[in-house]
């Protein structure tokens, strides 16, 4: 590892190297070495978490930039199940960007911070000159409330069985489908959403959760085989379960990629005891975009550490942890 | 009702598990009337990864056998052709653009990605012609195209070239590194070094790369049953296709034919596309191309003609270009693994100093190389 690529960007292998390597090496201490999505602070009553967002394009079916900017950050205190309280906000913007373009996207932020009832009390704006950044890059970082303690991704066991709450892979899909020279005609929409509405409605119905975490960078894989690791178990997936899009399949066929590897930005994965999951299944019913909510497989000591693939006719491979920059298939 | 033709269409019912079982059961009850072992190479690093991937191992007998071949357009690539492009990507005002896996093999001076961190113009495109785009946008560029793969994605390649011809553009440029898939098969079986002897009686039959046979029809095969005594079978790359040609293979041996058969009939014909075989011969000429860990194969790569040397980067930067051979390293057996006479497991780097994060050997870098889909797949595998 001698210069930084966009591999190490990924979410995946690389991204969790360069982490480990270069800032927890530098960094290490009791509260960051947990990895969870936001960090236990304040004797357990406060999640605190940061984010920074780039995209391109900046606007695309379903969200943009400013959407994703307050739900990522919001979504990583929901994960941890605390209520998003207040972010802060800071913006490095390139030389010529239109100011209509930066109001649409504060607009976005703020519809949906008013979704999470949070709001925004500090922030900071750079402008940097032309070629310097590409377009916009958003920095939120967040400070949420902890509504249940102890919901850990190193506490899964083989009492829990593994849900995803929707279909996955749509936001990872839909911005390929976006990007120039594809030529992908689509009605595919970005899962982007606030997922705290669902968590407080799990969390209100007295659902004791082992461990929830968004499928962002590197999709359901990398969550998975994150949460294996953490926490020393297998990790069994039946694939036939795993609800996906006929949209994104189809463009996981054209480019060669897998739907479980591919981004989320409103999808989460969950963890409980197998006696709650039909409980779990009823509340996110209630929800547009849970509805299709499914329990995708349990916990075992089968392969440590390891996530297991069960295909529909038999046969088992692992699911890995995706590596290198999301590249199409050659031939 | 719509009729009209979706994308799950393409996939769904060949992913089906009562279809793939069923062919299981099939394979089963045939190979037990085989009273040997057979083994069946397939050519293309996409069946490597659909074999893996879908678990098919787990699914036959023990006596079928699968061979993988040398069919990986990134894991074929000797290293002084992926220097080329990374030298090239460095030139003043280039900008370099290939398909896919390229960017991540690394070359003696590094990867193209390394080439992009140093600051280097390096795109990947989906599709060729978007060389005319970024060449239209970028006048004062250079742009080269770092054309590789094998006859499937050649025609895509003449077609840019005929698209930069007519348009009279005059700022696109052409690396080519494309080979064929029959002089590498005729080179596994023919070679007489030892190597090869001990490969020579290994290899009992092919699967054949349907997309290649989509290009050039299922005829490039024919001397293979005829000439060498091996059946093959052109099959798609979905899993029920893989089955269903495993399964006709099988029944040739039982019934005592050697014969040339397409499974992949829903696109492959005999005779292939013409008007790409045509466009290949107007515009290519064959050449030697050294094969990364199988050497020198004479008529197995394709070279622009002459009459288009002003858009060849070869002769137009040829004295930066390396000239010399470089040596792979020595610890990596990927040459071997492509001969099909080792497996991923047997070399002592796979999955400790060569990985899909670092790895050391090209069969580990390419998404069809065969490394990457035992790395990522195999473990569970038989």
């Amino acid at each position: 590892m001698k210069t930084v690529t966009l591999a190490h960007g990924n979410g995946g292998a690389e991204n969790q190297e360069l982490i480990s390597k270069v800032f927890y090496r530098a960094f290490k201490n009791d509260i960051l070495n947990k990895s969870e999505d936001a960090a236990i602070i304040q004797d357990g009553s406060l999640a605190f978490t940061t984010d920074s967002f780039t995209v391109s394009p900046l606007f695309f079916n379903g969200a943009d930039i400013g959407k994703l900017a307050v739900c990522g950050t919001c979504n990583d205190l929901a994960m941890m199940g605390a209520k998003p309280k207040y972010l802060t906000c800071s913006v490095i913007i390139e030389e010529g960007f239109e100011i209509k373009s930066l109001e649409k996207i504060v607009r976005s932020m703020k519809e949906e911070l008013a979704k999470n009832d949070a709001i925004v009390v500090s922030g900071d704006t750079k402008v940097v000159p032309k070629g310097s950044v590409d377009k916009i890059f958003i920095n939120t970082t967040g400070i949420g409330e902890v509504q249940q303690k102890g919901i850990s991704s190193n506490a899964i066991s083989e009492d829990d069985v593994i849900i995803v709450s929707r279909d996955v892979g749509a936001h990872g899909a839909t911005i390929f489908a976006a990007r120039e020279g594809m030529d992908i005609n689509t009605d595919l929409q970005s899962d982007c959403a606030s997922l705290w509405i669902q968590v407080k409605a799990l969390l209100d119905a007295g659902i004791k959760i082992t461990a929830l975490r968004d499928a962002t960078r590197g999709g359901v894989s990398a969550v998975l085989n994150e949460w294996a690791n953490q926490s020393n178990v297998c990790i069994e997936v039946q694939e036939e379960k795993v609800p996906v899009a006929d949209e994104v399949k189809g463009i996981c066929e054209l480019l060669g990629f897998e739907a479980m590897s591919l981004a989320n930005e409103g999808t989460f994965v969950l963890a409980l005891p197998k006696e709650e999951a039909q409980k779990v299944l009823d509340v996110l019913a209630q929800f547009d975009n849970s509805k299709n909510a499914s329990i995708i497989g349990s916990v075992s000591q089968a392969y440590e550490k390891r996530v297991v693939l069960h295909s529909p006719w038999g046969t088992k491979r692992f699911l890995e942890l995706p590596t290198g920059e999301l590249l199409p298939r050659i031939c | 009702m719509n009729d009209e033709l979706e994308l799950k269409d393409l996939y769904d019912g060949f992913r089906d598990a009562d279809t793939i079982k069923a062919f299981a059961k099939i394979i089963e009850e045939d190979a037990k009337k085989l009273g040997k072992t057979i083994n069946i190479m397939e050519v293309c690093g996409g069946h490597t990864h659909t074999i893996m991937k879908y678990g098919i191992p787990q699914l036959l007998p023990d006596n079928i056998n699968f061979i993988h071949g040398p069919g990986c357009p990134v894991c074929i690539m000797p290293k002084e052709r992926i220097d080329s492009a990374y030298i090239l990507s460095l030139q003043e005002d280039v900008i370099l653009v290939t398909l896919g896996d390229m960017i991540k093999v690394p070359g003696s001076k590094g990867s193209l990605q390394d080439a992009r961190a140093k600051g280097a113009d390096v795109r990947f495109v989906y599709s060729p012609l978007d060389c005319i785009k970024i060449a239209k946008e970028n006048p004062s560029k250079k742009v080269i195209f770092f054309a590789i793969g094998f006859e499937t994605t050649t025609p895509m390649t003449c077609s840019l070239l005929e698209a930069v011809v007519k348009q009279e553009i005059n700022n696109v440029y052409f690396h080519i590194n494309h080979v064929t898939v029959p002089e590498v098969m005729k080179e596994l079986i023919d070679s007489r070094d030892e190597h090869v002897d001990s490969y020579n009686n290994r290899i009992d039959a092919f699967l054949g790369p349907s997309h290649v046979s989509v290009i050039s029809g299922s005829k490039i095969y024919e001397q293979f049953p005829e000439h060498y005594k091996r059946p093959v079978v052109v099959a798609g790359f979905e899993p029920v296709d893989v089955m269903q040609a495993i399964s006709m293979l099988v029944k040739q041996f039982i019934e005592n034919r050697c014969e040339l058969e397409i499974e992949y009939k829903r696109l492959v014909s005999y005779d292939g596309n013409k008007r790409a075989q045509e466009m290949m011969d107007k515009y290519f000429k064959k050449v030697m191309f050294k094969w990364r860990g199988l050497g020198n194969i004479p008529t197995s790569g394709l070279e622009l003609k002459d009459e288009y040397n002003k858009y060849n980067a070869k002769e137009i930067y040829k004295d930066v270009l390396p000239i010399e051979e470089i040596e792979d390293h020595k610890l990596c057996i990927c040459g071997d693994i492509l001969r099909g006479i080792a497996n991923p497991p047997d070399c002592t780097v796979f999955g400790t100093a060569c990985k899909p994060t670092k790895p050391i050997g090209s069969c580990m870098v390419s998404s069809e190389g065969a490394c990457a889909a035992y790395y990522k797949y195999g473990n569970l595998l038989k």
